[in-house]
């Protein structure tokens, strides 16, 4: 089976202040498909940028990239573009939803960029259906700024998953959620990881990291540890255990 | 053609979002626009004008006017000067082949009286062949003959303003008016005629004989001009040339000597007046042209600013897939947008107001088709030119660099 990611060597230098800052300092690694990854690491430690990276968003000083077994320094911009609008669904650590646009229009965005073009109604009933994958079909009026930052992560996600991609990115994606919606959305990972999706997004928390499969773990720009979950944990269990603790904490109350 | 349609869905939500803005950028080219059309319109309309009155002054026109304008000062210039004697219109009538009507003309303006009535009129004398020289109908009565030409006699023919003043609505067929004090026979009564190029009133006019006014009115013995209609408009030249000649002979000018009147045929005032409405409008035009530049760079400047306002958004756009050529899009289909949108205003307003004045100031006015056409045309290929670079700025942009623009 061939690598959905496979990078060589892989280095970033920011040339952008007075000192270069070497974010990514030569990472090798092969992410084969349907599976699970998490990358934890300190702040600092080259997370977004590798993930940027692998979004096709950014290039590398050095090294070798290959999506699916093409090499990304090979592509033009158009190709990069077409590769991010429907392989990569990509889940900003920021959410970076569009201010003043309905939560509908936000999740849309992509399919206006999509080959062949879709129709309106068609654009309509997909945004609805990836809301309610993320429980947010009730919110589809609503602009970024009288949502939660929860909700406006869960349009974020809705928005990469939208056109169906084959690799979803997600950088912090439960930065800002409670353990509860927290744990939902990692149900929502683990299905469609079931369904077959490459997922790999970036956390600070071991308990987010561990509904993955495997746990990659960075410093200062390089891979440290490279682990596989065991025990792993699933969101139907961890609902259920989240919610015997609070009917817990009710009774002790 | 879908996918243009949700282009232009989605630019004019950004329009809209910044209403305000997007109606004071605007407001540069419909100002232009509105200057093109309006001055268009109303050139267009003079011109048409200046052709009917030029039409009016009948047909195949010769004037000749004492004094000329290139010697001597302005008082010896346009009918001034004491050069033009009847002996001269006489001659020239029965010498110059080719003319088919001759009035020699004086003019004053003279206090005319009928009953307790008093009014300022230009009184003109002139030949029995002035009405026909202008193509000017009789609206009631007669025209004098050639007898009262000869005989001076005291027959008055008023224009439509000078019975209004002097009679209100009553016929004035067979009045008396008292010219400087002396009783004149109404014989006639002239049809309107309007204003002529000047803006003057033509009908604020009471026709003598000449030989009457030369005598008994104004006491002089030369003439102001003498008017010569050709038989036809290809023997315009010839008549001028023979008339010319015959007048310089008679006024004994040596040869390389200057004229000592003024010849100008009906041809000649057309091209004039009309080259001077061309020019007008050229100029109009240019001035016109020269705001919808203006307009053009301010749809620029907003264009860039939006650009930077709105980089993080485009970095979202690219970050899900936009490609660079579907940014360019985007902000060149918004200036189009903006340009368009205001030509249309700026067509609709400059219409109005172009009518508007035409109703007020009582000009014809014509929006030709091609101003129209081609100020919408305008405005698109300014939004087009205006937009380009900041289009080009915003597809030009880095997703990750714009993504993390504050
Ligand atoms: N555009 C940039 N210009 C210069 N330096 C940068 C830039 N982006 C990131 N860096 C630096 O690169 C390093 C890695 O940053 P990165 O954002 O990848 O960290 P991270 O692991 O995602 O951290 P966090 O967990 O806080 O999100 C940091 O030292 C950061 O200061
Ligand atoms: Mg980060």
């Amino acid at each position: 089976m061939k690598p959905v990611i496979e990078i060589v060597d892989l280095h970033r230098i920011y040339n952008t202040g007075a000192t270069p800052v070497h974010a990514v300092r030569g990472i090798s690694l092969r992410v084969m498909p349907g599976e699970f990854v998490a990358i934890m690491g300190a702040s600092g430690s080259g997370k977004s940028t590798l993930m940027n990276t692998l979004g096709c968003l950014d290039r590398p000083t050095r090294g070798i990239y290959r999506i699916d077994g093409t090499n990304v320094a090979a592509l033009d911009s158009d190709a990069l573009a077409a590769i991010r609008n429907h392989k990569i669904g990509f889940v900003f650590q920021g959410f970076n939803l569009l201010s003043r646009t309905t939560a509908l229009e936000n999740v849309e965005l992509p399919m206006l960029y999509a080959h062949p073009p879709l129709p309106g109604d068609e654009m309509r009933r997909r945004a609805l259906r990836s809301l309610g994958q993320v429980g947010l079909a009730n919110r589809a009026d609503h602009v970024p700024n009288q949502l939660s930052g929860g909700q406006q992560q869960r349009v974020a996600i809705a928005r990469a998953l939208v056109l169906g991609p084959s690799l979803l990115l997600a950088d912090e994606p439960t930065g800002n959620l409670d353990t509860r919606t927290s744990i939902e959305i990692m149900g929502v990972f683990q299905k469609l990881n079931d369904a077959g999706m490459t997922v790999v997004m970036v956390t600070h928390e071991l308990d987010v990291a561990r509904f993955a499969r495997r746990i990659i773990i960075m410093r200062d720009g390089r891979i440290r540890r490279d682990d596989v979950v065991n025990p792993r944990l699933t969101s139907a269990e961890e609902l259920a255990r989240v919610a015997a603790e609070e009917q817990a904490a009710d009774l002790v109350s | 053609m879908k996918r243009l349609f949700a282009i232009i869905r989605v630019a004019l939500r950004a329009l809209r979002r910044n209403l305000m803005r997007t109606l004071l950028t605007m407001l540069g080219i419909i100002i232009g626009v509105t200057a093109v059309i309006g001055m268009v319109s109303i050139g267009t309309g003079a011109r048409v004008q200046v052709e009917q009155q030029i039409a009016a002054l009948g047909q195949n026109v010769v004037m000749i006017m004492a004094g000329n304008m290139s010697r001597g000062g302005m008082f010896s210039g346009m009918g001034g000067a004491p050069t033009l004697t009847l002996d001269d219109a006489v001659a020239l009538r029965k010498e110059v082949d080719g003319v088919a009507y001759m009035s020699p003309e004086v003019r004053g303006n003279v206090q005319l009286v009928a009953g307790n009535l008093n009014w300022n009129a230009s009184v003109m004398g002139v030949s029995h062949e002035y009405l026909d020289l202008r193509a000017w109908p009789l609206a009631e009565g007669d025209f004098f003959t050639e007898e009262d030409i000869n005989g001076a006699a005291r027959k008055v023919v008023l224009g439509q303003t000078t019975a209004k003043k002097l009679f209100e609505d009553a016929s004035p067929i067979g009045a008396t008016v008292r010219v400087k004090g002396i009783p004149f026979t109404v014989v006639g009564l002239l049809s309107a005629k309007g204003s002529n190029m000047m803006g003057q009133d033509q009908d604020d006019v009471a026709l003598v004989p000449h030989t009457t006014a030369m005598r008994r009115l104004f006491g002089q013995n030369f003439l102001r001009s003498i008017n010569v209609s050709a038989t036809d408009a290809s023997s315009i030249e010839n008549v001028t040339t023979q008339i010319s000649e015959l007048l310089r002979q008679r006024h004994r000018i040596l040869p390389g000597r200057d004229d000592d009147f003024m010849i100008r045929s009906q041809a000649e005032i057309t091209e004039f007046a009309t080259s001077t409405a061309k020019t007008m409008t050229g100029l109009l035009g240019a001035i016109a042209g020269v705001s919808l530049l203006v307009g053009g760079i301010g749809i620029m400047n907003i264009m860039l600013v939006s650009v930077t306002e709105r980089t993080r958004e485009i970095g979202i756009r690219l970050a899900v897939g936009a490609r660079k050529r579907d940014i360019m899009r985007q902000f060149l289909t918004e200036a189009v947008l903006l340009s368009i949108v205001g030509g249309l205003i700026g067509i609709g307003v400059g219409m109005g107001v172009s009518s508007a004045l035409a109703a007020q100031f009582n000009w014809p006015t014509l929006t030709p088709s091609y101003a129209i056409v081609g100020s919408f045309a305008f405005s698109a290929v300014i939004g087009i030119f205006f937009g380009y670079y900041p289009a080009r700025k915003a597809a030009q942009l880095d997703p990750i660099e714009a993504l993390r623009y504050e």
